[in-house]
């Protein structure tokens, strides 16, 4: 870096040496990292992005941990409570992730709690039976996958670093939700029902995750352009029911699409229509669980304050300790 | 730190195959035919209601805790639980013919032989790690020495067991000095919590006739009070806390006498499977 000019984004004529620099590490698919300059438009949109999704792992441990103390063997409890350990994981290495662009860790957590910063709306949907830890990893978190294998070449390092990680446990989660699924086909009347009542719930709530069709997605085109983003929000809806399809006809559920059929010509699969209403209710904070869920994650802030101003006191008066061993 | 789940062979596949069971018994488990005398499974079963009440408990606190990090480390220390539970009632079972969900789902309250100090509730961050250093002490001598035990099933779950709860006993001890020195109020709860739980300490190092039967094979819970003392007391010492002085519980867990906590914790942990009898998950 040579210049000092600090750049003026709004300028319309000759870029700096830096912002030149940028654009030729993104055409070059190489990566940005932390030192590197960025447009600050660019920074911000990573910051949202990223703390959006620290968020939703966060929030959605909420949803399953429900059952943790319900979980029907032993066997699944182990797994159901790795799995939601795993999303508290994911949520640590996304933080910090956005605190290499500069966002603070309290920063973000306050805008979770006072409602202002947004997470997946999926987490809004609740859990009423056992099946939904089966329909959470495999519609749930195989809409995440298909959203987080291309973030794991995403322009921005850490990020991508991150992403790698965190796909590499995302596909465990799906294994075991699709086998959740699975022993429950295989299972009772009951059990089937349940399975197939909970597929009917979690299908539109899982295919809304790829957010607003293409042609009404604000912030879709310059994170394409910036490579955060590699592919269309319908582009990655349609892999995901593609990718379903097969593996529904091996579980023995139907998918609650009436639409739903094979087209010859683009060999895809069509589907019907969503119900966009829903998504934007949710969205605006008026789905199931909103409020539930906030509450329950202020009340777990609020009730560990004292605990994490007792660890950041002992902290302080083990390093004065140091300090004044030091000095004699 | 647990084995009882196995991720890192997990490849990124996402859109293929799908059907994989990724957990399993640890390899002596399922290698060895070795069947528990109905001594040695009621010694089992000591040991592996104790881990699964203390997992079951602590698993309520994910999504719940007071910093993420703890969100992680407490679901690690029930983790690690969950699995000495289910090579311990696996064990057990095989006296009975019974599986380790038989044990776990299937028994009703006097049947089940957990120590009160397991089924005491979490109350807040204090009381758990209260609860966690004293029984994590504990359980850190006991598995040292029943490495050696002459039972080779058992002395196997002990030898991997013992290298985790070293770690719980680091993690509980660490919260501990924090806490007692933090601010005024993290160390008035400390000292709160530990009178709370210290009542249910002594039934931990009580003897049983079961014990005199198993000369070699179980650990004589009373021989380890001496050195569960010498390790907490430095601790303790540190922290500037004293051993609470009061109540002695009763107890009675090794004999089906159990807290009023303990049926509300197995209605939960047990209602949707009891929902559904024969059912397979």
């Amino acid at each position: 870096m040579t210049s000092t000019i600090t750049p003026d984004t709004s300028a319309p004529v000759a870029i700096s040496v830096e912002e030149q620099q940028f654009n030729d590490l993104i055409e070059a698919d190489s990566r940005i990292e932390p030192r590197d300059w960025m447009p600050e438009g660019y920074r911000k949109s990573l910051v949202r992005q990223i703390s959006q999704h620290a968020h939703s792992e966060i929030i959605g441990m909420q949803p399953e941990s429900n059952w943790i103390t319900r979980a029907p063997s032993l066997k699944r409890k182990a797994i159901l409570m790795a799995k939601v350990q795993d999303e508290a994981g994911h949520g640590l290495y996304l933080y910090s992730a956005a605190q290499t662009l500069g966002a603070t860790r309290d920063d973000m957590t306050d805008a979770l709690i006072a409602g202002k910063a947004r997470y997946s709306s999926i987490f809004n949907y609740p859990t009423p039976s056992w099946a939904d830890m089966g329909s959470i990893g495999w519609l749930v978190d195989g809409a995440a996958i298909c959203n987080q294998v291309p973030l794991c070449r995403a322009s921005y390092g850490p990020y991508g670093r991150a992403m790698v990680r965190i796909c590499k446990e995302e596909s465990f989660h799906q294994r075991q939700g699709f086998e959740i699924l699975l022993e429950l086909m295989q299972g009772t009347e009951e059990q089937r029902q349940m399975a197939q009542d909970s597929v009917n719930r979690w299908y539109w709530p899982a295919l809304m995750m790829f957010g607003p069709p293409d042609d009404d997605s604000p912030n879709s085109a310059q994170s394409m352009a910036w490579k955060i983003k590699r592919h269309s929000n319908d582009e990655l809806r349609q892999r995901f029911v593609n990718m379903l399809v097969p593996q529904a006809a091996v579980l023995g559920v139907t998918l609650p699409d009436p639409d739903l059929h094979f087209n010859e010509e683009t060999q895809q699969w069509d589907l019907g229509e969503i119900d966009w209403t829903e998504f934007h209710e949710v969205l605006a904070g008026r789905g199931p669980n909103n409020a539930q869920r906030l509450q329950r994650r202020r009340d777990a802030h609020d009730e560990g304050a004292w605990v994490r101003e007792a660890a950041a006191a002992y902290a302080h008066k083990q390093s004065a300790r140091t300090e004044e061993m030091a000095a004699k | 730190m647990t084995d009882a789940v196995n991720k890192d062979s997990i490849e990124v596949d996402a859109h293929g195959h799908v059907a994989v069971d990724v957990t399993t018994l640890d390899a002596e488990l399922i290698e060895g035919p070795s069947v528990a005398t109905p001594d040695v499974a009621e010694y089992a079963l000591w040991l592996g209601d104790d881990s699964l009440v203390l997992a079951q408990q602590l698993g309520a606190w994910i999504s719940r805790a007071p910093e993420l990090e703890e969100d992680v480390a407490l679901g690690n220390v029930g983790l690690d639980l969950i699995g000495h539970a289910r090579s311990l009632l696996h064990y057990a079972g095989t006296a009975t013919d019974r599986t380790e969900d038989d044990l776990a789902y299937w028994r009703t309250e006097p049947d089940f032989r957990s120590l009160h100090i397991v089924e005491q509730p979490n109350g807040d961050f204090a009381h758990t790690i209260a609860r966690q250093f004293i029984v994590s002490h504990y359980l850190f001598e006991l598995h040292s020495r029943l490495r050696a035990s002459a039972d080779a099933t058992l002395a196997a779950i002990a030898a991997k067991a013992v290298k985790e709860v070293d770690y719980h006993r680091d993690h509980s001890t660490q919260w501990v000095l924090r806490l007692a020195q933090g601010t005024d109020e993290s160390r008035r709860r400390m000292i709160t919590a530990l009178s709370d739980l210290w009542p249910y300490v002594e039934e931990i190092f009580r003897d049983d006739p079961l014990i005199d039967r198993l000369e070699g094979i179980a650990v004589r819970p009373s021989s380890l009070r001496p050195a569960f003392d010498a390790a907490i007391a430095p601790v303790l010492a540190e922290a500037e806390l004293e051993i609470p002085r009061g109540f002695v519980a009763s107890g009675g867990g090794r004999t089906g006498k159990h807290s009023e906590h303990l049926a509300f914790l197995l209605a939960e942990m047990q209602v949707l499977t009891r929902a559904h009898p024969g059912a397979s998950w």
